[in-house]
């Protein structure tokens, strides 16, 4: 079971001590161009982000809202490739040996890669996590099975369609956390009932030992705060590549994407101590 | 040579695939739905009262079976082959489309779902979706690209008239594929209620497989009919391919038959050469997309790029899955029709037949002018003709316009 990095098991070991929630911020690599996004990336760790969810731009988002579609656009037209988020993620590991970095993005632009040699790369450019939206568990024997003997964990999507029946199939070859979609939809929609995930998680915690990150539609840090009460770590994107878009210069979208991700890691920090206090 | 040979029966295995092509590539929200869709579907296909219900929508609501048409004339002028024209163009909507709509209407009904929703892009799937909701009174909401929308009036206008919700698309390019991921994006937000009518033989599985068994009527009664008229089975088989239904409904009861040629002809668009085309087998490389693993056009980084043709309904960058396995091992051929072949066609067809096909279908006939002069005069030729060509008459217009003033 031990492998080479292990920054997302650390990290979740490290919030379980400190008893708190983490938050995960979702960026898209190259969005507006390289050079903000690296310097967006650099900066989140010490805005707060616990984890780094970084985006792989591609065309056809299926699963993405209106506001990762456009941001996957910008990055596109400015030239990203998945060979340029590789190279950010090294950029990262210059400056930050702890901090858990996920590839989020869909398998075609990895699948013309090869899989093989894109997760050779991502092992040795310090890659923790994967999230490939477009592969189902029933596709583990041609990368999520390989991912996991490079070392890097294969972070498995739970969403409100995943019954007691779906489950087993979902964890088979979960590893690092349990990505639970709190709405069904596309990122960026509407806000989850905060009650009815609790609940879910309570359910399914029943059948894992894996922490649990909650995600989609969470975007201030009011939201984030309630969640960040029983889940293990907040994921928030939508608002973050919406100030990005509506950033009329690149250098304002990096201060106000650090600023935002600062507000929200307040929040999710001081969710469990409020707690007593609110409501 | 590795590769599994193309039959009938045993294709797709039991996740999906064809060969390596196929699959189930969709987020986990939509998994547990297309699990029971596929369960729904091997029901159906068990229960001899859903085929009941099919065969008499068939016949009196469709209109089936179509006519087996000798086209003598363009035979005559073409120097060589009997030409047969399979004519879909003659069943109600206009086209082959709605063969599956009302296979999946029952399916969705079998469901309990009540809210249809599809993809369309030049409008005969949507036309298609929007008759059978409301024939079935259910709600109707339907992708289209706003490009096309621009370029397909007609078949907007018929949409609303039979009651379907029209939503322009304008991420991408503004056509079929970009229609397709938001009404992907539909379907996993309205899980519950909704059922999802893909046009094609594309999608995750079952979607490429149930497509064509809806599809495959048009082989079977071409078999039968050829098998009337001429005592034989065809020399080949000729159909466009967009994402492929009306060539796989064509070919598909005739795999098995080594002497029948299947060949599919793909949009060129402006020239395979120019990059401006459609061609996902000639011009594209395998990759995944839409739920499954085809050949798809993408550039050297996996981004998806935009096809180019003068029809809509083949302006799709990518391929049903079991063309692009019928590619790889040979049992299909494959070649491409550009723009200026397709308009010609066209026009040749109105004039030596006195039928206006649809621009889609046009490719076929041009593969047919342009080969069947070496061809013997006792070769058998069936010719998909999929669609009318109603839809069509503003572009032509314009194109043919635009050629006379050069």
């Amino acid at each position: 079971m031990t492998q080479p990095h292990h920054r997302i098991a650390r990290r979740f070991a490290e919030l379980k001590a400190a008893g708190r929630a983490g938050l995960i911020p979702f960026i898209s690599a190259g969005d507006p161009g390289y050079e903000a996004s690296l310097e967006t990336l650099l900066a989140l760790p010490e805005a707060g982000a616990d984890l780094i969810e970084l985006g792989m731009p591609f065309t056809d988002p299926v699963a993405d809202g209106p506001s990762v579609q456009a941001a996957s656009l910008r990055a596109l037209k400015a030239g990203q490739t998945l060979a340029r988020t590789l190279d950010m993620v090294r950029a990262l590991r210059q400056h930050d040996a702890t901090t858990p970095l996920i590839l989020m993005g869909y398998y075609n632009p990895i699948h013309r890669m090869g899989s093989e040699r894109f997760l050779e790369e991502a092992v040795e450019a310090g890659v923790d996590g994967l999230i490939v939206v477009d592969l189902p568990p029933e596709h583990d024997e041609e990368f999520a099975v390989p991912a996991r003997t490079h070392g890097i964990d294969v972070i498995r999507l739970a969403t409100p369609t995943t019954d007691a029946r779906r489950l087993p199939r979902v964890l088979h070859n979960a590893s690092g956390f349990l990505y639970y979609v709190s709405s069904n939809g596309v990122t960026g929609g509407a806000a989850p009932s905060v009650a009815g995930v609790e609940a879910e998680l309570a359910a399914i915690r029943r059948h894992t030992a894996l922490p649990i990150g909650v995600g989609f539609g969470i975007r201030t840090p009011e939201q984030a705060e309630r969640i960040a009460r029983f889940a293990d770590a907040v994921v928030v994107g939508s608002v973050l590549t919406d100030a990005v878009g509506e950033a009329d210069r690149p250098q304002a979208g990096v201060r106000r994407v650090v600023e935002l991700t600062r507000g929200l890691a307040e929040a999710v920090r001081g969710a469990r101590k409020a707690r007593t206090v609110a409501t | 040579m590795g590769l599994s040979h193309p039959l009938a029966d045993t294709a797709p295995d039991a996740d999906g695939f064809f060969g390596r092509f196929g699959g189930r590539f969709v987020a986990e929200t939509l998994m547990p739905l297309i699990l029971d869709l596929q369960e729904a579907y091997e029901a159906a296909k068990r229960d001899p009262a859903f085929h009941a219900e099919l065969d008499t929508l068939r016949r009196d609501y469709i209109g089936r079976e179509s006519p087996l048409y000798h086209a003598e004339r363009l035979s005559d002028h073409l120097g060589g082959a009997r030409i047969y024209l399979k004519r879909e163009d003659l069943m109600h909507t206009g086209a082959h489309k709605i063969n599956n709509c009302i296979g999946q209407v029952l399916l969705a009904r079998r469901m309990g779902k009540r809210r249809i929703i599809a993809e369309t892009g030049a409008g005969m799937h949507g036309v298609a979706t929007a008759t059978v909701a409301a024939r079935f009174g259910m709600e109707c909401i339907i992708y289209m690209g706003s490009v096309d929308i621009d370029r397909q009036q007609a078949n907007v206008h018929r949409m609303r008239l039979l009651g379907a919700r029209v939503i322009p698309v304008t991420s991408g390019a503004g056509t079929l594929k970009d229609a397709m991921n938001d009404a992907m994006r539909d379907w996993v937000t309205h899980v519950d209620n909704t059922f999802y009518i893909i046009g094609t033989v594309a999608g995750p599985h079952p979607y490429p497989a149930m497509v064509r068994d809806f599809q495959s009527v048009i082989g079977r009664e071409a078999r039968e009919q050829l098998q009337a008229k001429e005592g034989r089975l065809p020399d080949s088989l000729v159909a466009c391919i967009g994402g492929g239904s009306n060539a796989m409904g064509l070919f598909h009861p005739f795999l098995e038959d080594q002497s029948v040629r299947l060949i599919g002809v793909e949009a060129a668009g402006e020239g395979l050469n120019t990059g401006k085309h459609a061609a996902s087998l000639q011009g594209g490389s395998p990759g995944v997309l839409h739920g499954n693993r085809t050949f798809l056009l993408q550039s050297s980084d996996g981004q998806i790029q935009d096809a180019h043709s003068i029809s809509a309904g083949l302006d799709y960058p990518g391929i049903g899955p079991e063309h692009a396995w019928l590619h790889e091992s040979g049992r299909g051929e494959y070649v491409a029709i550009d723009d200026a072949e397709a308009l010609a066609a066209f026009q040749a067809l109105c004039r030596l037949e006195g039928i206006i096909p649809a621009l889609e279908s046009s490719h076929a006939i041009a593969h047919a002018i342009r080969w069947a002069p070496s061809l013997p005069d006792d070769h058998l030729m069936v010719i998909n003709l999929s669609g009318r060509g109603d839809k069509d008459m503003d572009t032509v217009t314009r194109h043919l316009a635009d050629e006379l003033a050069d």
